[in-house]
Parts: C-alpha cells; structure tokens; sequence
C-alpha cells in the first residue's frame, strides 16, 4: 500500500498503511518549509540591500541591545531543547510528560515574543518606527516575520495540545507533533541567522 | 465602519463598465435559474463544489480558467480596438485612466487567472491517473488550493464592480505602484487577488511535488514517467522555488502601503529597482511554470498520433530540468535598462541564450519523433504541429532580445509584446487547448466535436499571425507597449491588421464555444466507451473514461516507459474480474471552499481598510483551519464488493464496445 491517500488518516490498525501517511505529511510539510526558507531568504536579501540605508536616521549600532537579544535568543534556544523533551516523551507514549513537555515550550517561546514586542515598543517610542528609515523597514519586516511565525507555531502548540489532552497520543496527533517540531527547530535555525546578521553584524 | 468602501465605489458614471455589469449579472441570473430549474444544486454541491477528488477538481480549474479567458480576451479586444481608432487626434472611445486598468487586468488574468488555472487544472486530471495513483497526496489542501485561487479570481472580478483595478502595468513597479503615485484601491485589488491565490499556487507546487515523489505505482521509476509527468515534476520545483519569492515581495509592498514603510519608495533609503529583481526573480521562473507542462503535452500528443515512442526520451527529460534550473539565472534579461554594467549584462545575456539550447532539443526530437511516424494529424496533432512551427519564430525572436546591445533599443518595444505573446500563445495557449482535446473524453467520457476543432485551430492560428506579426514591425518603427493614443499615422495600417487578427481569433473562441456545446448535446455519438479513445501509451489510458473515482481498482504494474502500450503489446487485459480489496478514500469536506470564503472577506476588507472586518475575516480563517484539524471522520472504505461492481460494469461495457 504505497498508494494510501489520506494524510491525516486514523486508519484501522490493521492497516499497515498509516505509518505511510504520515510519513508523506512529514515529507509535504518539509517541502514547505523549504518554500519558508525561500520568503526568509528573500527578506535577508531585503535587508541586506537596505541595511545601509539608514537616511539620517539611527544605525544598527546606535539601537541594538546585544544582552537582551542574547537573552531572547537563549530562551528560543531552549525553547528548542524542551519541545525535544516533548519528543522523546511521544516516543515513550508519556501523556502527561508530553503536555508538560509542550506547555513549558509554550511559556518559552511566549516569553521571546513578549520580549521582542517590547524591544519593537522601545524602538517605537523612541521615534525609530519601520516609517524612519528603509534600514528600519528591513529590520522590523525580517524580525517581525520571524515573530509571527513563532505567533503561528504558539498556536499551532495550544491547538496540539488540546487535542493530545483530549485524544491521547494518536498517530494523527504524533504526525502533528513532528511536523510542529520542524517548524519550531527551523525558526530556532531562521533565529540563529537574525541573530548573527542582524545584530552581531549590526552592532560590531 | 466601512473603511474607504462608500456608494462613490461603484462606477456609475462609466457606461462601459455599467454594460459589462449588466451583462454579467444577466448571464449570471441566467445560470443560477438554470441550475435552480433543473433543481442541481444539491448534485453541485455535494459532486463538485465539496469534491477532494483531483479529476474534479481540474475540471472546476480549467471552467474558471477559461471563463477567466473570456474575460481576458474581452479586454484584449478593446485595447485592439482603441488602438485601431485613436490616432490623428481622435481619443478613442477609452479614456487613459480606464485604459490603464484594462491593460494591467488583461496580463493579470492572462496569466495568474487563466493560465495557472489551465495548467494546474491539466495536471490535476491527468498526473494521479499517469502515474497510476488514486489521489493526490493530500485531497484536502487541492481542494484548499483550488478554493483559494477561486476567491482571488472573485476578487479580481470584484473590482470591476466596485472600486478600481490598479493602472500600473500586470508587474505593478513600484514608485507607480506606491502609495504617493497610486493612492486608490486599484493596487490593493492586485495585491490580495495575487496573494491569495499565490497561496493556492504554492500549495499545489507541495501537493504535486510529493505525489510525483511517493505516490507512484509499482515499477514506475522516475525515468519511467510519462513526460507530462516528468515536467509537472519540474512545474511543481519551480513554484516551490520561485512563488515564495511572489508572496514576500507583494508583501513588502503592501507593508510600503498599508504601513507607510520604505522598501521601495523614492525616499528615505527604499529602492524601487529592488522590487524590480525580485519580481522578476519570480516572473521568470513562472513562464517555464506555464511552459513546461505545455511542452509535456505535446510529447505525449506527438508520440501518442505518430505511433512511436517518443525519440530522445532522457535528452527532453534532462532538457526540461537543465530548463528549471537555468529559469532561475536570466532575471535581469527583463529589464537590461536598469544599467547594471556590461559584465552584468553579458553573464544575464549569455544564459538567457543558453537556455535556448534545451529548448531547441526538445523542438528536435518532437520532429524526429514524427519523423517516420504514422502521423494521424487529429485536432491536437494540429495544435502540436502549429506549436512547432510558432514556438520556434517566438524563440528566435527571444534570442535577438537576449541581446542587451539590441535590447537597449527594442525594451518595452511592441517587438517584446510580438515576443512573449509568441510564445505564450504560441507555446503556453496552444498547448493546453491541445491538452483540453487530448483529454478531454478522459475527463468525460466522449470526445469533442472533431470539425469545430479543427475550425478553432485555423482560427486561432491564422488570427495569431495576423495579430502579432506586426507588432514586430511596429517595434522596429518605434511603437512601445500600453499606448492610449498616438499621432503616427504610418503605424495605422498594421494596427488594423491586428485589429483583424483579433476578430479572426474571436472566431476562434466562438467556434470553441460551439464545439462544447455541440459536444455536449451530441454526446452520445462521440462517447468513448474503451477509455482508450487515441490509441495512447500511458496508463491514464488504461482506466474507464470517465475513471471511477478511485482511479484504478488494482495497482498497474509497470516495466517500462509507455506502460500502457507495452500491456497492450502483450495482449494484457486491464479490466479484469479479480479478488477486489476494499479502497481508502477520502471524504468531501466543504472546509476547503468556507476557510477560502473567509480569506476573501478577509483580503476584500484589507482592500477598503475595513479593519474590524478583515480581523473577523483572519479569526474565521484559522478557526476554520483548526475545526478541520479537529475532525477525524475525513475518510472511509469503499467495500470491495462495491468496487468489483463498477469493474464489471465496465467489462461488460468493453465487451459491447
């Protein structure tokens, strides 16, 4: 049965086919992060062709703040490792261990986006808005885009959470949980690239 | 409240507008009585509109693609027409700001709204039975697909009515694409309908990439696919690669008009050139998106009506991926002018001639593949046959331009519309209406009407000609694109020639409208009772026209290229009482046309600053994903007893056949 068609399928166990699905959802889902990496590649482009140009205004080194940032990456960092717990935990079929696994993600990656909206806020507030400059431009399209996709891939936890809380660990669910953990280790790996040239660059 | 959105929207001081409208709703009113009389709403409903099934659902595509390019067509005739008249001082009948939009409507149609739609529609019907699949790999995010750029045609369509489409040109550069030089609606319009079927695109490029990966029957290596396959393959890497490009870049445009940003602004650092690479970065990429499966057409046409096997089978495959992979290293051939450097220039000039050169091994070895054929030259021989010969004047034409010394002088020249009309309708154009006649009695059972067929073809090729030839000469006499009105009364002559070219092309569609119709009312005279009404090579052949819904009822086995005419070779019966299993299906969901339903309200909200409505329109949106997500009864069994009554059905109808 290599011909099984419904991704999501809660086939009977007797089929052997289900192991196949899913498999190909992993597959489709990779495929599509690839296309992520493309949007985020172009938007580096982005930044990279405006990062100079800062026209009158403040430059990468006049409104970073490496600790911080720092901080933030290092609890997306974690973020990462703790959603690995939460796999391992599938693997051991530990209901309860993956709930407590995912829910501390949550509050992780809860946490980077809370501290990025503040650093966004600051800027704001402080005159130097995305409308000040086409370096500004760049930097709060690249950096917001990453934001909202962590925002999509909070949601995407609270719903997958739920659904692990009401229907056990499923194949369906599992299936869920892997394609949740490549979105959530690519935008730790998107991160690592912000970091390095956006702020590393920026400010040294 | 309602944002910018007030009664002022609707074009009441416009009589053509108001025409149009007026007849649309008719036509429209009429449909909805049609189907209302023969009470089929509940058959639509649950048949078609909440189908997961691929056959289907290139069905619905290629009926929208090719309403779209009725509408489509509709302003190409009334650019012809104002140009024909608007010269020695007359204005024409077209004031420039309605002009502007219909020129930027017709290439936005044209390509994202009829070309797509025939394209994924074609692969939609065809990949899943070539390769001898019983879906897709995901059923519900085609139908997704499918819903998504349905509403981006609505929207498009919209815009008519209410509001304005954007003047700037189908690429809508930017400074005039910005807020400071394009402050109405227009450009919204654009922006959302390209998105959000961008976002159909994309999904479909994923959905078929893995098919083709994982889904292939038993013994059907990737060397052994069918070609139409093979560069669907191809298709499907190609947006994949190119359409996120398309979404990040409409996307800094909309964030440089909703939110005042500065990406590509003439002040305060943007760059306007910069959109002009990336969207350029995409537009290449998406011509050979359009191209390729049409050249995969008309392989399997050539090889089907000369009875061979096609001659160079590895060389046009390993063509059409050095193709894919060069498409993304010409960008700058679009705009020379940009005057990045002559070192620049020559690298983007060189590769752009190079990619003629797979071009040119596949025009040879569809000719030698004819060559000592036993040609039977029925309708979609003939779309092949003129193919050739129109393809190759518009590829020449590309090479001269890939020149950047030449194209210094021919930029925006009506030489470069002669041009990419040549090989779009030439190349893209032509070969799905040869695939819509080629599959067509797969789809549904009986063939088309074979006079009017051939009737639409020498219409459509004579008209072509005289259409588009003289835009070569009016180019060289200096004539450039999207012209309201001129004073140059030598370039009146040619501009009625084309003026006629595209009454001999109406002719053309006419006869295709007949040609469903008089399909259709005499269906039972063409019925295709074997579901092998070419005598074809490939596997889709192998199955009941129309298939069953699953496809095949056991899995073909394949040991070689044109499975299919090796079974038939070795006298191989395909339809056979056999022990039956049961078959997985998937269950009709209408989520894919509600979660669409709220995009559209969603992007038409962003269109007119709705802001509260647009917020309702994104929360449905993703309520709507996860109340799928939620739903574990999407599939079912269908009982093998089942399944061996339709099989005999169909052998008995093969032995009356």
């Amino acid at each position: 049965m290599s011909n099984l068609v419904q991704p999501n399928a809660t086939a009977p166990e007797s089929e052997h086919g289900h192991s196949d699905a899913s498999s190909m959802t992993l597959f489709g889902f990779w495929i599509y992060l690839m296309t992520d990496c493309i949007l985020f590649a172009t938007l580096f482009a982005t930044y990279a062709v405006l990062g100079q140009s800062v026209a009158g205004g403040p430059g990468a080194a006049d409104i970073f703040e490496l600790p911080y940032v720092l901080t933030e990456t290092f609890i997306l960092l974690f973020s990462s490792i703790t959603y690995g717990f939460a796999m391992l935990a599938l693997s051991a079929g530990q209901k309860q261990k993956v709930l407590a696994w995912l829910g501390l993600t949550f509050v992780l990656g809860l946490a980077f986006i809370g501290m990025e909206i503040h650093e966004f806020q600051k800027l704001i507030a402080e005159g130097y808005g995305p409308e000040r400059s086409a370096f500004l431009t760049g930097f709060f399209t690249l950096v917001g885009t990453h934001g909202l996709h962590v925002t999509t891939g909070l949601i995407w936890m609270a719903v997958v959470m739920f659904q692990v809380q009401r229907k056990g660990l499923t194949t369906v669910n599992a299936t869920r949980m892997g394609c949740l953990s490549l979105f959530w280790h690519f935008l730790d790996v998107v991160w690592i690239c912000v970091f390095t040239v956006v702020y590393l660059f920026g400010v040294m | 409240m309602f944002g910018k959105l007030n009664l002022e929207a609707i074009p009441t001081d416009e009589p053509i507008i108001m025409w149009t409208l007026a007849v649309v709703a008719l036509i429209a009113l009429a449909g909805i009585a049609a189907i209302t009389y023969s009470r089929k709403w509940t058959y639509l409903w649950k048949e078609w509109f909440t189908s997961v099934d691929h056959k289907r659902i290139g069905v619905m595509y290629i009926v929208v693609g090719l309403v779209m390019l009725l509408r489509g067509f509709s302003d190409a005739i009334m650019m012809r027409t104002q140009q024909a008249m608007a010269s020695d001082g007359s204005p024409g009948y077209l004031p420039p700001e309605h002009y502007d939009q219909i020129f930027t409507a017709h290439g936005v149609i044209m390509i994202f709204f009829m070309a797509m739609p025939l394209v994924v529609g074609l692969m939609n019907i065809v990949v899943p039975l070539q390769i001898g699949a019983r879906d897709v790999a995901f059923p519900f995010l085609n139908a997704l697909s499918f819903w998504l750029f349905v509403a981006g045609a609505m929207l498009v369509n919209v815009s008519l009515a209410v509001g304005e489409f954007a003047r700037t040109g189908w690429v809508a550069y930017p400074p005039l694409s910005g807020l400071s030089y394009s402050p109405g609606v227009g450009v919204d319009y654009y922006i959302w309908s390209l998105q959000i079927s961008g976002v159909g695109t994309l999904l479909t490029g994923v959905n078929f990439f893995v098919t083709i990966l994982k889904m292939r029957t038993p013994g059907m290596t990737l060397f052994r696919m069918p070609v139409f396959t093979w560069t669907v393959l191809c298709t499907a890497v190609l947006i994949l690669a190119s359409f996120p490009i398309l979404t990040a870049t409409l996307f800094m445009l909309s964030l440089d008009r909703y939110l005042d940003m500065h990406f590509f602004t003439n002040e305060l650092g943007g760059n306007p050139m910069m959109y002009v690479n990336l969207i350029w970065a995409w537009g290449h990429p998406e011509v050979y998106i359009l191209i390729l499966p049409a050249f995969g057409i008309f392989s399997e046409v050539a090889s089907t009506f000369s009875r061979k096997r096609l001659f160079g089978y590895h060389s046009l495959v390993w063509a059409t991926i050095v193709i894919t992979i060069l498409s993304f290293i010409v960008w700058v051939h679009h705009f020379f002018t940009m005057g990045s450097g002559a070192n620049v220039n020559a690298f983007f000039g060189i590769m752009t001639m190079i990619i003629a050169v797979p071009t040119g091994v596949k025009i040879f070895t569809w000719l030698f593949t004819m060559y000592r054929g036993r040609v039977r030259f029925e309708t979609p021989m003939l779309w092949t046959v003129g193919f050739i010969v129109t393809f190759s004047i518009g590829g020449m034409t590309g090479v001269l331009l890939a020149v950047p010394g030449a194209d210094f002088l021919l930029h925006n020249s009506l030489f470069l519309i002669a041009h990419f009309h040549n090989v779009i309708i030439g190349g893209a154009v032509f070969g799905y209406m040869c695939g819509l006649t080629y599959w067509f009695p797969k789809a549904f059972g009986f063939k088309l009407h074979d006079r009017l067929g051939r009737a639409a073809f020498w219409c459509w090729i004579t008209g072509f000609y005289f259409a588009f030839m003289p835009s070569y000469f009016l180019g060289f006499m200096g004539m450039t694109r999207r012209l309201n009105h001129f004073n140059v009364p030598e370039w009146e002559p040619w501009l009625l020639a084309e003026l006629l070219g595209v009454g001999i092309i109406l002719c053309g569609v006419s006869c295709q409208i007949l040609q469903f119709y008089f399909s259709i009312r005499q269906r039972h005279q063409n019925r295709d009772l074997t579901g092998d009404p070419w005598d074809g090579r490939t596997l889709e052949w192998s199955t009941a026209s129309p298939p069953p819904f699953y496809n095949f009822a056991q899995q073909p086995v394949v040991d070689g290229i044109d499975a299919y005419w090796g079974m038939k070779e070795r006298g191989q019966k395909t339809a056979v009482e056999a022990d039956f299993q049961n078959i997985h299906m998937p269950r009709n969901t209408a989520m894919g046309l509600v979660i669409s339903l709220f995009s559209l309200i969603m992007c038409f909200a962003l269109v007119w600053h709705i802001w509260w409505l647009a917020i309702v329109g994104l929360v449905a949106t993703i309520g709507g994903v996860i109340w799928r997500s939620a739903d574990d009864d999407i599939d079912y069994y269908v009982p093998a007893e089942e399944v061996a009554r339709i099989e005999n059905q169909r052998i008995k109808m093969l032995a009356e056949a």
